[in-house]
């Protein structure tokens, strides 16, 4: 039978901001165990629960950029259970009143664009972390994490192959990046995904059994997981079993999901409205404001670019990446008023030496008015494409200016016409047969000469410069 | 009299007029509770040593007429409020050895008004209890009658208070935890508007619930309480950011052309017939004061006990998960691995009355379950509430007694928790409604048992309850008694 995949993600994704969602400790990562946490956050008997307003912007702010309908009013709800990772033995998170439901992104795929709906997303608190000792049979847990906030994208069960997955994922991560209200990192754990993959028969309306998939920390991860849950689930219906709904870990060594069966036992979490705080109310004006602070989002800025500076989507994507790269070419388009060349260079020659040096666009020693004075140098004739190749390895290398490169190195470009004409006729002088041939309609020896000239002149001389000397010289006008 | 059975505003100008010292005022509190706290057990930990140095500290103060609201006043504090540094068990095994690294805001703010603090008193295991008999520090006894309850669950801070023990204690109340102990024990308590005092740092038993307020020789002590401990906490969410008012200024306004509302179904059958006597003089007491009294109905009533037996327990089981031996409090030694460690923990660290209570609320909020139970009493809340906002719109208090009964024996109704919760049926109405209350003692059984009048008002409306209760106070003409003890 023909079957056709159905899957929805769950995103978690750390919010960047200072302090925790209910108490004044920091988020920072990477401190010492329990260094980061207080009274409030350890869950002591009788402290209080107060919502760090930011962890509300920040929410809003993605729910603005995936279209979502910002509710006026949501509430906090407590999802109730026992783990030690869980200080107050519940989660503070939101339940039946979301900060933000019924969005959308537009995803792009071989097959095409696509539009994914976005069921919901609310605010919580993250919980702590269990450390395992396994020589002695003791567990630690690290509350550093606990409380900092997280905000939760559900998916409509919209995706139909691994690959609009992964490319959702990507659009969702790189939303958050742009909107600098994540840092996006997925091995440290601040953007994670759940995915739930069930199959029908194609043609059928009602979903099939689902399976929820955990324990991926990658994209590529994600896409291979739910390739091959698909493929199980296809196994399991072809062989006239039947899938049952369950948790399943990827195991990223042996790559495949794993049945998490017996380990975790069926949970009510007794949701109910937390009393310790009160629903978050959101007034109009202030998504106004937040609206006014929203940056422009990639897709619009793809478009933008490719319409402004006329470039390929395929380029627009690359320099899109991020908003420091997008910004980056831009000014130095701006600055070199030749859009398409830099995006060139910043394609072919500076993000190769970032990737290499596994650098930020940020910490680029080419500041983008290098670039821009590089490409200016290039157009009025001072030095060669092939010199500014050289230059540009320097640049990078030492943080000069190309000014200063080219000084050094003494590699003006020799735009002296007599100086010129001076060589050349050194070279027709010397080369009297392959002048006969280019006189007799041989075009292609042409190429000989301005090699000629080029070595004569170490590739100093201006190409266009060349070209123009030797033709009407070769043609003894 | 000996100086630990005045009142704050007595001791006070005492001490303004130099006539004696903290020292002096901590050191006979001290006398009384080794003289009487073997029979009456109100205290859970004493604060002996901190005590007297701090009285020290508050007489030097007095001496450069540093000389704030509550300095060098003896205070004791219920045992489910965190303090820095010492012990707080909130009555609890679970919390036997636990010593926050915090202060409560109250507890902050007495300290800053220049309050002493002589201990932790007694009270049910995490305030759930009518008799302090859940307490697994033994039961409180009333210094009226130490064969009998003082009420609860604030119990051991109202017979500290009776006992004097204490100048004046403060207590917390989710049902009736301080108004009930209040009469039963013959002194004043107080449960403020929801959202007035600070929770920060109460140990929570039902967060929509709890409210804390003070235990009182008289209404004027009530007053400065009051103004100590009473305002907006940043700490809080649902703490009220409104200014307070003095309210001692409430105090001698007397309450000529009020009208106060005698609710029908708060007269019912199962009223001691004695309670309802003294009651009744209160009312001609009140009418003699120039209000007129009016028959009101409250018709939700009936649903009160119901709804706060779903909400409080479900609030319960949600605020006592915390407690399971990994970070904090009692760990049992035998567990074999997570769960078994978590089910001992808990099932040795709590007592049988938080256990109910725990299941009551898991199941309250099951899935399946929470429509028909927690959400459908939620609603009936807020028609309990809309009872009391429609009667403060035809009067400006409502008057009733606060318990059914006298204190009641020890023992007598350990065996029947319904019994038990029926005790509370006359407070609870108004934590479900989130308004304030205040019991007054009103006369005494013919058996010599103090008996309470309750005054209830508006959201925010505690300068009112004061005025009422002080203008009361003063011409009930009750007969002045100490408890023989
Ligand atoms: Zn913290």
């Amino acid at each position: 039978m023909e079957y056709e995949p159905v899957i929805g993600l769950e995103v978690h994704a750390h919010l960047l901001t200072n302090a925790k969602i209910f108490c004044r400790c920091s988020t920072k990562f990477g401190a010492a165990p329990n260094s980061h946490t207080c009274p409030i956050c350890l869950g002591m008997p009788g402290v209080l629960p107060v919502l760090n307003k930011k962890v509300v912007e920040y929410a809003v702010k993605m729910g603005l950029a995936t279209n979502c309908r910002i509710n006026d009013r949501s509430v906090f709800a407590r999802k109730n259970y026992f783990y030690p990772d869980l200080p107050k033995g519940y989660q503070i998170s939101q339940y039946a009143e979301p900060l933000a439901e019924h969005g959308r992104i537009e995803i792009e795929t071989g097959d095409g664009k696509k539009i994914i709906g976005i069921t919901r997303i609310h605010m919580e608190e993250d919980a702590g972390k269990l450390l395992h000792d396994e020589r002695n049979p003791s567990s630690y847990v690290d509350l550093n994490r606990t409380g900092i906030p997280l905000i939760e994208i559900v998916s409509e069960p919209d995706m139909r192959s691994a690959e609009e997955a992964a490319a959702y994922l990507k659009r969702l991560h790189e939303i958050l990046v742009y909107l600098e209200i994540c840092d996006g990192n997925m091995e440290e754990g601040s953007f994670r995904c759940d995915a739930n993959v069930s199959l029908r028969p194609k043609g059928r309306a009602a979903f099939g059994i689902r399976a929820e998939l955990k324990n991926m920390n990658s994209f590529r991860n994600v896409q291979r997981a739910v390739e091959y849950e698909i493929e199980r689930q296809r196994h399991v219906l072809d062989g006239g079993g039947k899938v049952i709904q369950e948790t399943r870990l990827w195991d990223d060594g042996q790559g495949v999901t794993l049945s998490m069966r017996g380990k975790e036992e069926a949970h009510d979490y007794r949701y109910f409205p937390d009393p310790d705080l009160v629903p978050v109310e959101i007034g109009k004006d202030w998504i106004a404001e937040i609206e006014k602070t929203q940056p422009e989002l990639p897709q619009e800025k793809r478009e933008r670019f490719i319409r402004e500076y006329q470039i390929s989507s395929y380029d627009a994507g690359v320099l899109t990446a991020s908003r420091a790269l997008a910004d980056y070419f831009e000014e130095a388009a701006r600055q070199a008023g030749k859009p398409k060349i830099a995006a060139n260079w910043i394609m072919g020659d500076i993000l190769k030496f970032l990737n290499e040096d596994k650098r930020s666009v940020k910490d680029c020693p080419i500041l983008p008015a290098d670039l821009a004075a590089l490409i200016r140098l290039i157009d009025d004739g001072t030095i060669s494409g092939k010199m500014a190749k050289e230059i540009i390895d320097v640049m990078y290398k030492t943080g000069k200016k190309p000014g200063a490169v080219i000084e050094e190195k003494g590699m003006v470009q020799i735009t002296d016409e007599s100086a010129l004409a001076k060589t050349i006729t050194g070279i027709i002088e010397a080369n009297p047969a392959q002048v006969e041939q280019y006189r007799s309609g041989k075009e292609k020896v042409f190429g000989f000469f301005v090699g000629q000239v080029m070595k004569a002149t170490q590739g100093k001389a201006n190409p266009k410069l060349i070209n123009d000397l030797l033709k009407k010289m070769l043609s003894g006008s | 009299m000996e100086l630990n059975e005045l009142t704050i505003h007595e001791l006070q100008k005492k001490l303004r007029a130099g006539d004696t010292s903290s020292t002096e005022i901590v050191q006979a509190v001290f006398k009384r509770i080794e003289a009487v706290e073997p029979r009456i057990n109100a205290y859970i930990t004493l604060m002996k040593d901190v005590a007297l140095a701090d009285a020290l500290k508050a007489d030097e103060a007095v001496k450069k007429g540093d000389i704030r609201a509550l300095t060098g006043i003896p205070i004791a504090l219920k045992d489910i409020f965190c303090t820095k540094g010492f012990r707080t068990t909130c009555g609890s095994r679970i919390l036997e050895n636990f010593i926050p690294p915090y202060d409560a805001t109250i507890v902050e703010k007495l300290r800053q008004a220049g309050a002493i603090f002589t201990g932790k008193t007694n009270m049910d295991e995490f305030a759930m209890g009518s008799s302090t008999e859940t307490s697994f520090f033994g039961t409180t006894k009333n210094p009226w009658d130490l064969n009998r309850i003082p009420g609860g669950s604030s119990g051991g801070s109202a017979a500290a208070v009776a006992a004097d023990e204490c100048i004046a204690s403060l207590g917390s109340d989710t049902g009736g935890s301080i108004r009930q102990p209040a009469a039963l024990c013959g002194v004043v308590g107080m449960k403020p508007t929801y959202g007035r005092v600070s929770r920060f740092g109460l140990i929570a038993f039902a967060s929509s619930l709890d409210q804390i307020g003070p235990f009182t020789k008289d209404v004027e002590d009530c007053a400065i309480l009051m103004n100590g401990i009473a305002g907006y906490d940043p700490k809080e969410s649902t703490s009220i950011p409104q200014d307070v008012p003095d309210y001692r200024s409430f105090l001698s306004r007397g309450i000529d052309g009020w009208t106060v509302g005698i609710p029908k179904e708060y007269f019912i059958e199962g009223i001691d017939a004695e309670v309802s006597e003294a009651v009744q003089k209160a009312i001609k007491c009140v009418e003699g004061l120039g209000a007129k009294t009016m028959e009101i109905s409250l018709p939700h009533t009936k649903y009160c006990l119901a709804v706060y037996y779903i909400i409080a327990p479900a609030e319960a089981s949600s605020n006592l998960a915390r407690y399971d031996g990994v970070k904090y409090g009692y760990r049992s030694p035998d567990g074999q691995d997570l769960l078994d460690m978590y089910k001992k923990s808990r099932s040795e660290g709590f007592g049988a009355e938080v256990k109910r209570r725990i299941m009551l609320g898991t199941y309250a909020l099951s899935s399946g379950y929470y429509d028909a139970y927690y959400k459908k009493a939620s609603q009936v809340r807020a028609l309990i509430k809309r009872d009391f906002d429609d009667a403060f719109k035809t009067c400006d208090i409502i008057l009733t007694p606060t318990t059914p009964t006298p204190a009641f024996n020890v023992g007598e109704k350990t065996g029947d928790p319904l019994q038990m919760y029926l005790s509370d049926i006359l407070t609870i109405s108004t934590n479900l409604a989130g308004i304030p209350g205040i019991s007054v003692p009103c006369g005494f059984t013919k058996g010599g048992l103090p008996v309470g009048v309750q005054f209830l008002a508006g959201h925010l409306e505690e300068g009112k309850l004061l005025q009422i209760a002080a203008a009361y106070e003063k011409n009930a003409n009750l007969e002045k008694r100490r408890p023989n003890l």
